[in-house]
């Protein structure tokens, strides 16, 4: 629809009703782009460290450079790419999946898009302005706050900015998840997909204060004088290690919660049978979620809080084990006894099975703290983290795009492509990571520029780099899978995978408004209960009569576009004072659009029944 | 319940095994070697928790393979609906109770030995060291026995060594693989940690917490030798004249030049504490330059000539002094005849 619309409006037009766009769906297209461009960056930033480690005593690029490079990997990863492909999924699917027409603050859906984007930008900038981040995703102190330069100013403006972001996105899912369901979807009849969104969004309202925290903290430290870290004068680096754990635990589970929903959904359809164990899966996501925020200091084993609280860390850790697993046996489960389709989606999701599994019970490994002396900051963890993040997040981002493509453009991806796609990558994966446990309790920490030859290091690493390439080789054959959809491939119905849930029961891509006449929900999976009850479609809540649509708005863009100007003069106001006219110059921007929006009203518009009627006999 | 430990614990020296066999590590590096007492008992935990660990994942994988195999769609039974399952309690009361069995079994060994580690009692009447992590060296003082060495670590085998740890700088953590696991060093309060080597040998150490440029080159060792050779050591290093005049020529050529470009300001020879850079009293006796580099004249002139091409962002770098490459040679000719002890890395590799 999107793309004919440009073709009417020209070029222009396009371009501005995506700067303006409070539409989900449209949103959905922002966060897809922007945050597949950022894993483009961040998998090119991986190869560069795999090519460095291809050989001992290599010197491919400088050993400063090489902590940029890791840095920025990691923080570009987390923040930049998986983070807004999750919100690009949730964006255009959970609406539809609870039957609204829009999410609760489509204005703030905007705003923390371009928050985000423009957070990734000042992140990137430095690159170009004399070096980027340079201590590691985590920025203990006092490396951060020592750290020459302005890289690692870069990495707390950006953090800060585009963290602002994630936490509207995250109070605006909540809001829409609890307020604006259709009738008869109750919380108990919610999809996976949906249920793990809501949790996700939880955990963001909770755990992104503590980064937003600590982040002043250090921003304090390094552009103002202040020394909340600065052991000489009195403060302490281990706060910094804490306040970042107890955002940085829960933003694991942020990130792995919707691909569990995701693969919950994927497993479900394409086996033809209801999710086993729904309301245990609930139940485990909830208490996942819950527990996430008790386990922070399993990350800090080494930093020496004594036995006592490291083992009582340990135990919280393995005690998320237990929902973790209930959650692997109801998915095998769903598919026991099911009629399966195997196709890439299907792929994605049966490859993340095993693969999730080696990386959560090397989680539990890692969480007995007196064996986590030798594994924690080497290679081991690498694999661990890596195990979890790409072999669950990564492929529930894969399953979840080969899904609801269909849905979000109205073309199904080709599938020979994306079987390719998946082999490639997945045989790239377990290449390049699972060696690296090895390399880890062989004496490899992680963050090392070269390693020494002579020290057996030599064979494990270099296996690991050519996996590294494979994954590359699957990426770029999936951008050439894009590419060629939407050039190539036919359209499709509204459900092409005869489908279980409300998307499905409505034309692909939706309409601007989705759903005609709210649906009536009867019940866990509710188009497939009217399939099965000889129905075309689901039955509506309400009678045909105007939609009541918010209007477009240019001012998330502008607000974001103030806080970068901000940003930079924040930065560069300790190099010269003169840069604070840039922070009121964007902070005069930011505000004044708030102002602006605050005294003007938006009433939004309708669209009229008659309009709808119309519609409908053309369709 | 005790003939399944035993199961797993098979199952995690099978896997142990395999690692070994496919000749995985260099013995004095990797924690799969272990050669002291934190990194056997770690290592006991790490069979533990893999063998409990791969039941787990074989488990999973048996049900996987049925279910692939099984539940394909069928050729002619497109059109088949399978029964919508809701759920099965038995099923999920088996799938919630054993994972909790299967933790605790893993959760007495950590905490038992998590805290056998952290075990302080011993403290006082142990050898102490103060070690200190330096951007990107190491220090050792030894307490109370005015003896200061950087870079290498000597200890008596069989006895538990504290090491009292803090950074002068950034976050760094102490890491000897083969001999026991890491703890980070923080500027703000002391962390204690022992080590314990059973057998000589010269264990390589390696800096694990992210500080900087060339934290991958911030490598140590930690050279284990005889409880009466470690005494000898102690006496040898006591009895240190900083001042002694060289043998040859260019040596004391050399030492002049040491004291005259101002190197004495940074590298102390002799028990003195100070340490803006490392104690050089025994470095004739090192195995490595720098941590990382071979310990030959040519390396240590290159390396006094430029530093910083050898370890990056290292802070002798920035430091002021002039020196032809001639006049370097002859201070490398005067610091490898610091040699004050029998007691090498060599004693410690040719076990007695
Ligand atoms: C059974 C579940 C899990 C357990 C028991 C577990 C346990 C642990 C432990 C103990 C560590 C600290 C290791 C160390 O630094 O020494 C760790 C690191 C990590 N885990 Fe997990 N984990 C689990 C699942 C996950 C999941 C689902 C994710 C993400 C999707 C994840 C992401 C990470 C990351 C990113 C790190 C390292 C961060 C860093 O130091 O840079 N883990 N995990
Ligand atoms: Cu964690």
């Amino acid at each position: 629809m999107s793309t004919a619309v440009a073709q009417k409006k020209g070029f222009g037009a396009f371009i501005w009703d995506y700067l303006t766009t409070v539409d989900h769906k449209k949103i959905a297209h922002l966060y897809l782009v922007a945050g597949g461009l950022f894993f483009l960056v961040g998998g090119l930033e991986a190869l560069l460290i795999r090519i460095q480690l291809i050989k001992p005593d290599n010197d491919f690029v400088s050993a400063g450079f090489y902590n940029e490079l890791l840095t920025m990997h990691g923080t570009t990863m987390i923040f930049l790419a998986a983070m807004p492909l999750i919100f690009a999924i949730m964006n255009a699917v959970v609406p539809l999946q609870i039957g609204a027409r829009d999410v609760a603050f489509p204005f703030l859906n905007s705003l923390g898009f371009w928050l985000f984007l423009f957070g990734g930008l000042i992140l990137n900038c430095g690159w170009f302005l004399g070096g980027a981040p340079d201590a590691g995703w985590t920025a203990y102190a006092p490396l951060s706050t020592v750290s020459p330069g302005h890289g690692v100013d870069f990495y707390v403006l950006g953090l800060q900015i585009s963290g602002a972001g994630t936490l509207i996105g995250g109070i605006n899912f909540l809001v829409t998840i609890i307020n604006m369901r259709a009738p008869g979807m109750t919380y108990m009849r919610m999809p996976l997909f949906t249920w793990t969104a809501l949790v996700t969004s939880t955990l963001i309202l909770f755990a992104f204060p503590a980064l937003t925290v600590g982040l002043f903290l250090l921003m304090f430290d390094r552009l103002f004088g202040s020394g909340f870290f600065n052991a000489s004068m009195g403060g302490n680096s281990v706060i910094w290690e804490h306040l970042f754990w107890i955002f940085g635990h829960p933003e694991v589970y942020i990130l792995i919660l919707p691909a569990f929903g995701v693969f919950s959904d994927v497993l479900s359809t394409f086996s033809k049978k209801r999710l086993f164990g729904y309301t245990a899966m609930v139940f485990a996501t909830t208490l996942i979620g819950f527990l996430g925020f008790m386990v922070w200091a399993h990350h800090m084993f080494a930093t020496g809080l004594g036995p006592a609280a490291n083992s009582i860390f340990a135990i919280a850790t393995m005690a998320i084990a237990v929902p973790t697993g209930i959650k692997i046996f109801n998915w095998l489960f769903t598919l026991w006894g099911g009629t399966i389709t195997i196709n890439s989606a299907m792929l994605w999701a049966l490859g993340f099975i095993p693969s999730f599994t080696i990386g959560g019970t090397t989680g539990v490994m890692l969480a007995a703290a007196a064996a986590d002396y030798q594994y924690h900051d080497t290679y081991f963890v690498v694999a661990h983290f890596h195990y979890v993040i790409v072999g669950g997040v990564v492929f529930g981002l894969f399953a979840a795009m080969h899904y609801w493509w269909p849905k979000m453009f109205g073309k199904v991806l080709n599938e020979t492509l994306g079987q390719i796609t998946f082999w490639t990558f997945f045989t790239g994966f377990h290449l390049t990571f699972f060696i690296q446990h090895f390399l880890g309790l062989m004496g490899m920490p992680r963050r090392y520029w070269t390693f020494l030859p002579g020290q057996h290091l030599e064979t494990g690493n270099l296996v690991s780099s050519i996996g590294a390439f494979l994954m590359a080789i699957g990426a770029i054959v999936f951008v050439i899978n894009v590419i060629y959809t939407s050039v190539k491939a036919p359209k499709v119905s509204g459900d092409p995978w005869d489908g279980r849930t409300l998307e499905w029961s409505i034309p692909s891509p939706p309409p601007h408004y989705n759903f005609k006449q709210t649906p009536l929900v009867r019940g866990l999976d509710p188009l497939w209960i009217e399939k099965m009850e000889g129905r075309k479609g689901i039955t509506p809540a309400e009678p045909l009569d105007d939609i009541h649509m918010p209007n477009p708005s240019i001012l998330p863009f502008i607000m974001s576009l103030g806080l970068f100007i901000a940003g930079f003069g924040f930065i560069y106001q300790v190099d010269n004072l003169s840069y604070l006219w840039l922070v009121i110059l964007g902070m005069g921007i930011t505000l004044g659009c708030m102002l602006t929006r605050s005294v003007k009203d938006d009433l939004g518009h309708h669209i009229h029944k008659e309009d709808l009627e119309k519609e409908g006999a053309e369709q | 319940m005790k003939g399944w430990m035993g199961k797993f614990r098979a199952l995690g020296i099978f896997g142990f095994l395999m690692l070994v066999l496919s000749g995985c590590g260099k013995e004095n590096l990797s924690a799969l070697t272990p050669k002291g007492y934190g990194s056997k008992a770690a290592l006991n935990l790490i069979n533990i928790s893999l063998g409990v660990m791969i039941f787990v994942f074989i488990v999973v994988m048996v049900i996987y393979a049925i279910v692939i195999v099984r539940f394909r769609k069928k050729k002619g039974r497109e059109d088949y609906i399978p029964p919508q399952t809701e759920g099965n309690k038995a099923l999920e009361v088996i799938w919630t109770v054993i994972p909790i069995i299967l933790l605790v079994i893993i959760a007495i060994p950590t905490v038992a030995i998590t805290f056998d580690l952290a075990d302080e009692s011993a403290a006082d009447e142990s050898l102490n060291v103060n070690v200190t992590g330096n951007q990107f060296w190491w220090h050792f003082n030894y307490e109370g026995e005015e003896i200061q060495t950087s870079q290498d670590l000597y200890i008596p085998t069989g006895e538990k060594v504290y090491l009292n740890m803090k950074t002068s700088d950034v976050l760094h953590s102490f890491w000897v693989p083969a001999l026991s696991g890491k703890m980070d060093l923080h500027p703000e309060n002391e962390n204690t940690m022992y080590i314990q080597a059973d057998e000589e040998g010269v264990y390589d150490g390696k800096c694990a917490e992210f500080c900087g440029t060339s934290h991958s080159l911030m490598d140590f060792k930690v050279i284990a030798v005889s409880p009466e050779e470690f005494d000898q050591w102690v006496e040898d290093m006591q009895n240190v004249d900083p001042e002694a005049q060289p043998e040859t020529a260019d040596a004391q050529e050399g030492q002049q030049l040491f004291q005259d470009n101002s190197c004495i300001g940074c590298h102390a020879i002799g028990a003195s504490p100070a340490a803006t850079g490392p104690n050089l009293t025994n470095f004739g006796d090192r195995t490595t330059l720098a941590g990382v580099k071979e310990h030959t004249k040519d390396n240590i002139v290159d390396w006094i000539m430029d530093p910083e091409s050898m370890k990056p962002g290292n802070k002798m770098a920035d430091a002021n002094y002039d020196v032809s490459r001639e006049e370097a040679e002859k201070i490398a000719d005067y610091l490898l005849q610091l040699q004050p002890s029998d007691i090498t890395p060599e004693s410690a590799e040719t076990n007695e």
